[in-house]
């Protein structure tokens, strides 16, 4: 990468800085004439003193020359402003690309580090870098060249003037740019020490926060909220203290350079002048100097104000460059080029050693084979298990040594070849935030494969995209192109791969948590309506088995338009359906329009307010008492804490008041009270046989009323039909769970499970499952479900060698026996690197690499090595 | 049966007996009501007990299983409070209650039990006069089976 900023701007838009010059310079002679028009417009035409006998061979009077001039005024403001804005588009686009391609190259370097050199980068320091540093880049460049070509240019056609005038003045009017040249920078230079000091205190800033964003947890924990506002404010002081500083001598240089250009004027008055005074010099050659020089003040302060503008922006390109500019930086065609070099024999390890700079060796001397077709235990003691494994996985390089697969160099492998025959899992791996089948399926998109099809508008959008993609140096590859590698996973298309993924994913025991979050997914059955027609199914056998067996029918009560649900809340037995959009959401109900008009029709109204009076009552009974920020106004309570006195005011002028007085929001705020009555579970003896009478008319007359306007935003409980806006177990169970029925929802759950299995819908949930969003880092997913995702990512792309450290740590000891072998079972045959906390369950496999302190202590079969006196018979009898 | 039923029976309990009836309301409506078909399992013992249970209808056999099996050792009825000693004191419950007969009992989750007493100090020393009462009770009891083995 270009080391410094002009480098860059040449080596990459040379062409285009010398188009810009000359649009430049072109538009330079029209906006002269522009200047001196006006002039002309004055003294020639308004004034009649130099009236022309023709203009372009018509004979003109002086109205009409008038007229004729004023018109080419206008004219050459209309091609100034066309200049301008043709040059200022063209600038504004060269900049953008040139930032586009200089952040694009940023973040190609991040993707080639070492892997160490993130142990000292946090991602704090450089996301700013690559995003908010580069930005004013994009203005400069467009000005880089142009404006000292423009400027300087005018600058020195003004300075010849003045030296044809006269020599004397002309030297006299220079006579301070050569002190202004030399003590600008000096003045400058301590400018930019300061603001290179800024951009570090910034980095450092950005660093803290991402560290305070990643620490929360323990900030909370151990109480130092202070401590890191106590660090940020001294922090920020620093930053405040540089800027100060920087705006102080800024000023100071400007102070400095207005000073000395006022300087020359003054020679000019006094020395010119006397010279004048006394004949030696003619009283118009001073005043043609004097007006010249006034010329020259404009080009020479705009060529300081780029100077410093170009010191600003070379040190921030400097100072982003200079971190990216690893010595030890992978090569670009380990990223770039496409090999195919299957894993064959075995990996030969010759006296490889691994160690960070400066640190002492984490592994040394290590001398070993590792088959690619049969399996491998690490084992042992102290340091370097994990980092052979990752050195045999090529996620590390090694320091010294090399290792050999085949005749090949395994360092010098491109990663088509590593990452794709060659897989690692680590104990804490890295989820991205997409869904659970996005994570899957990462390990196997490695390039566009083929393209997205799509309107002819589409392909016209793409082959666009691309011609600009080219234009910055960036990537062409389609990100909406199919990227899945379907063969690398042994399949021949998308409904292959999901039978494998549904494989891999029960092999790591992930399948009922997959499984779990499929139920609780909704599904669009206009887009799988394969899957909402066994749903229905579903449904249909849950109605039957709890028909047959009133011992199940007991837990749950099915949702029937006839009836009322004591185990819904009133919102929901009103709606009859679950809410899309805000419109019918529980607490928008009373203040909902249709509503309102739908209870009093049913002359509901009242009573809804008089049962929300009760609540508030009793609400405020039962919770008044409790000190704030108690647990049950969140779990229990219908009226936050917050909330409690606003209520027991309304309660305090309704006891003398009565509710008729009530004003319109306080009638909201005791009906919306009402709609989140459970009958079944609040007991609150509130909801009568004659009142639930009234709220099943009034939800016949919801539905029948409903104008259409309003139809999208509720989905109705129809037994015949998928609730598209309700999750899969809900629809399967199309009713409630019972309060007060012991362990309901694990019978239920169980009842549930058998019934999919019956009708064989596990596969299509666990499917539905895979679209679980993981959160960011996977945080919505427990460690295990991570781990288990990360193993069925890793086991998917089929590598030829598979390498574990601690991948099952943090499962529990069942499924880890399950895991285990279901593992070892896949890999029969295959390269297999385990590194294993336990020495006891190296005895199932071929070879045991046992290490001590970052060497290789033994080295052999299990059972050759497991007698007295050696390093693994100590470990294993010590378990 | 409402809350405020759900209340009554509270108050019978000597335990609850002393305590404000808005308290009794706020513990009862924290409380989730369960039923329990005869034969059906309260709790097992030794499992680590999570909530008391307080019946409010119906009737359960207190069952204790030793070295010669299971033995059914007390029979209780409605207002009365099972499995608090599980909660005051993290120890596995000491015996299997099984209901039976169809059964309905209020069951008091440990966090809001303990959340409550330290609410309201006043339930705590009812609490502690109880235990003591009972303390008393089985000390009493002791002495007799102490002096019987004497003799």
């Amino acid at each position: 990468m270009e080391s410094s900023i002009f480098r860059f701007i040449l080596r990459h838009s040379v062409r285009q800085q010398i188009v810009l010059t000359l649009m430049t310079l072109a538009s330079f002679p029209f906006l002269y004439a522009s200047l001196d028009l006006p002039k002309r417009i004055v003294n020639e035409a308004i004034a009649g003193k130099k009236l022309p006998e023709s203009f372009l061979g018509f004979h003109l009077d002086q109205v009409s020359y008038l007229f004729v001039l004023c018109g080419l005024f206008l004219t050459l403001v209309l091609v100034n402003g066309a200049f301008k804005y043709v040059i200022n588009t063209y600038k504004g686009r060269l900049g953008e690309r040139m930032l586009r391609r200089l952040r694009y190259e940023l973040y190609v370097r991040v993707l080639r580090f070492p892997l160490p050199r993130f142990r000292k980068m946090s991602p704090g320091e450089i996301i700013p870098m690559i995003t908010a540093e580069v930005e004013p880049l994009g203005g400069f460049i467009g000005d880089a060249i142009a404006i000292p070509v423009f400027q300087g240019g005018t600058l020195l056609v003004y300075i010849a003037f003045i030296f044809v005038q006269d020599p004397v003045l002309g030297a006299a009017a220079v006579s301070l740019y050569p002190f202004q040249g030399w003590l600008i920078p000096r003045l400058q230079r301590k400018v930019n020490q300061l603001g290179k000091q800024r951009v570090r205190a910034m980095r450092q800033i950005a660093d803290r926060i991402g560290e305070t964003v990643s620490g929360i947890q323990e900030v909370h924990t151990h109480n130092t909220a202070s401590w890191h506002l106590a660090d940020l404010s001294h922090r920020l002081g620093d930053v405040y203290r540089i800027r100060f500083e920087i705006y102080q001598r800024k000023f100071f240089v400007k102070f400095l350079n207005n000073f000395i250009n006022q300087l020359t004027p003054f020679f000019f008055y006094s020395i010119g002048g006397y010279l004048v005074i006394h004949g030696q010099l003619s009283f118009g050659a001073l005043v043609a100097v004097l007006a010249a020089y006034k010329d020259l003040a404009a080009p020479w302060k705009e060529l300081l104000d780029w100077y410093q503008q170009k010191e600003d922006n070379r040190i921030k390109y400097e100072q982003v460059v200079e971190q990216f500019h690893v010595p030890d930086l992978l090569a670009e065609r380990l990223l770039r080029e496409e090999e195919d070099v299957p894993f064959k024999g075995s990996l030969s390890f010759r006296n490889v050693a691994f160690g960070e700079d400066g640190g002492s060796p984490i592994l040394e001397g290590v001398t070993c084979d590792i088959p690619l077709d049969g399996h491998t235990a690490l084992i042992g003691v102290g340091s370097g298990r994990d980092e052979l494994a990752q050195l045999a996985a090529r996620v590390l390089l090694p320091s010294s040594g090399q290792i050999r697969l085949g005749e090949r160099d395994y360092a010098e492998l491109p990663e088509s070849v590593t990452g794709r025959r060659a897989a690692y899992v680590g104990a804490t791996p890295y989820l991205f935030s997409a869904s659970l089948y996005d994570n899957l399926v990462y390990g196997l998109r490695h390039r566009p494969l083929r393209e997205n099809g799509g309107s002819e508008e589409a392909a016209e959008r793409r082959k666009k995209r691309m011609t600009e993609s080219v234009l910055s140096g960036n990537a062409t590859d389609d990100v909406d192109a199919d990227w899945i590698d379907y063969a690398a996973a042994g399949c021949d298309g998308p409904e292959d791969l999901k039978t494998r993924i549904l494989r891999v994913v029960t092999m790591v025991s992930l399948q009922d948590d997959v499984y779990g979050m499929g139920l609780n997914r909704t599904v669009d059955p206009e887009r799988r309506p394969d899957v909402a027609a066994r749903v229905l199914e579903a449904r249909d056998a849950m109605r039957a088995t709890m028909l047959n067996n009133p011992d199940l029918g007991r837990l749950v009560e099915r949702f029937d338009p006839d009836r009322y649900a004591a185990n819904a809340t009133l919102a929901e037995n009103l709606l009859f359906g679950t809410p899309v959009g805000p419109i019918f959401q529980t607490d928008a109900l009373a203040s909902n329009p249709y509503m309102l008009h739908v209870l009093d029709k049913v002359g509901l109204t009242d009573t809804i307010l008089e049962t929300g009076h009760k609540v508030a009552e009793t609400m405020v009974e039962l919770f008044a008492g409790l000190p704030p920020g108690h647990e049950f106004f969140e779990r229990f309570s219908f009226i936050g804490f917050a909330e409690l006195p606003e209520y027991q005011g309304i309660l305090a002028r309704t006891a003398k008041e009565g509710l008729g007085t009530l004003r319109p929001e306080e009638r909201t705020r005791l009906m919306t009270l009402p709609f989140k009555l459970i009958g079944a579970r609040h007991r609150l003896g509130l909801m009568t046989p004659d009142l639930e009478k009234k709220l099943l008319e009034a939800r016949h007359l919801f539905a029948s009323d409903l104008p259409a306007d309003l139809k999208h935003a509720v989905a109705f409980f129809d037994p015949e039909a998928y609730n598209a806006a309700a999750s899969i177990q809900d629809n399967i169970l199309f009713g409630k769970m019972v309060y007060g029925q012991a362990q309901v929802q694990s019978k239920v759950g169980r009842i549930v499970a058998e019934l999919v299995d019956q009708l064989h819908l596990r596969d299509t949930i666990v499917e539905v499952g895979l679209d679980h969003p993981v959160g960011v880092a996977g945080s919505r997913l427990s460690a295990a479900q991570r781990q288990k995702a990360a193993l069925a990512r890793a086991l998917l792309k089929r590598p030829d060698l598979l390498v574990l450290s601690e991948a099952t740590s943090g499962l529990d000891t069942s499924s880890q026996t399950k895991v285990h072998s279901a593992i070892m079972g896949e890999r029969k045959g295959c390269g297999l690197v385990w590194v294993l906390h336990r020495a006891g369950l190296a005895r199932a496999f071929e070879r045991v690499i046992v290490m001590k302190d970052g060497r290789i202590a033994e080295h052999g079969r299990f059972d050759e090595l497991n007698r007295p006196g050696t390093l693994l018979h100590e470990l294993v009898t010590a378990e | 049966m409402s809350i405020a039923e759900e209340v009554n029976c509270l108050r019978r309990i000597p335990l609850f007996a002393n305590i404000d009836t808005a308290k009794l309301k706020l513990l009862a409506f924290t409380s989730e009501r369960l039923s329990f078909r005869s034969g059906d399992i309260l709790f097992e013992q030794d499992e680590m007990g999570t909530c008391a249970y307080i019946l409010l209808r119906g009737e359960a056999e207190v069952i204790v299983t030793g070295p010669g099996g299971p033995l059914a050792v007390a029979t209780l009825g409605s207002n009365e409070i099972v499995g608090e000693i599980a909660i005051l004191c993290d120890v596995p419950r000491t015996a299997t209650v099984r209901a039976s007969t169809d059964l309905e009992a209020l069951c008091v989750p440990k966090d809001h039990f303990l959340q409550m007493v330290a609410d309201f100090p006043q339930m705590g020393l009812e609490i502690m006069r109880s235990l003591a009462h009972r303390l008393e009770q089985t000390t009493a009891r002791l002495r007799e089976v102490l002096a019987a083995q004497a003799v």
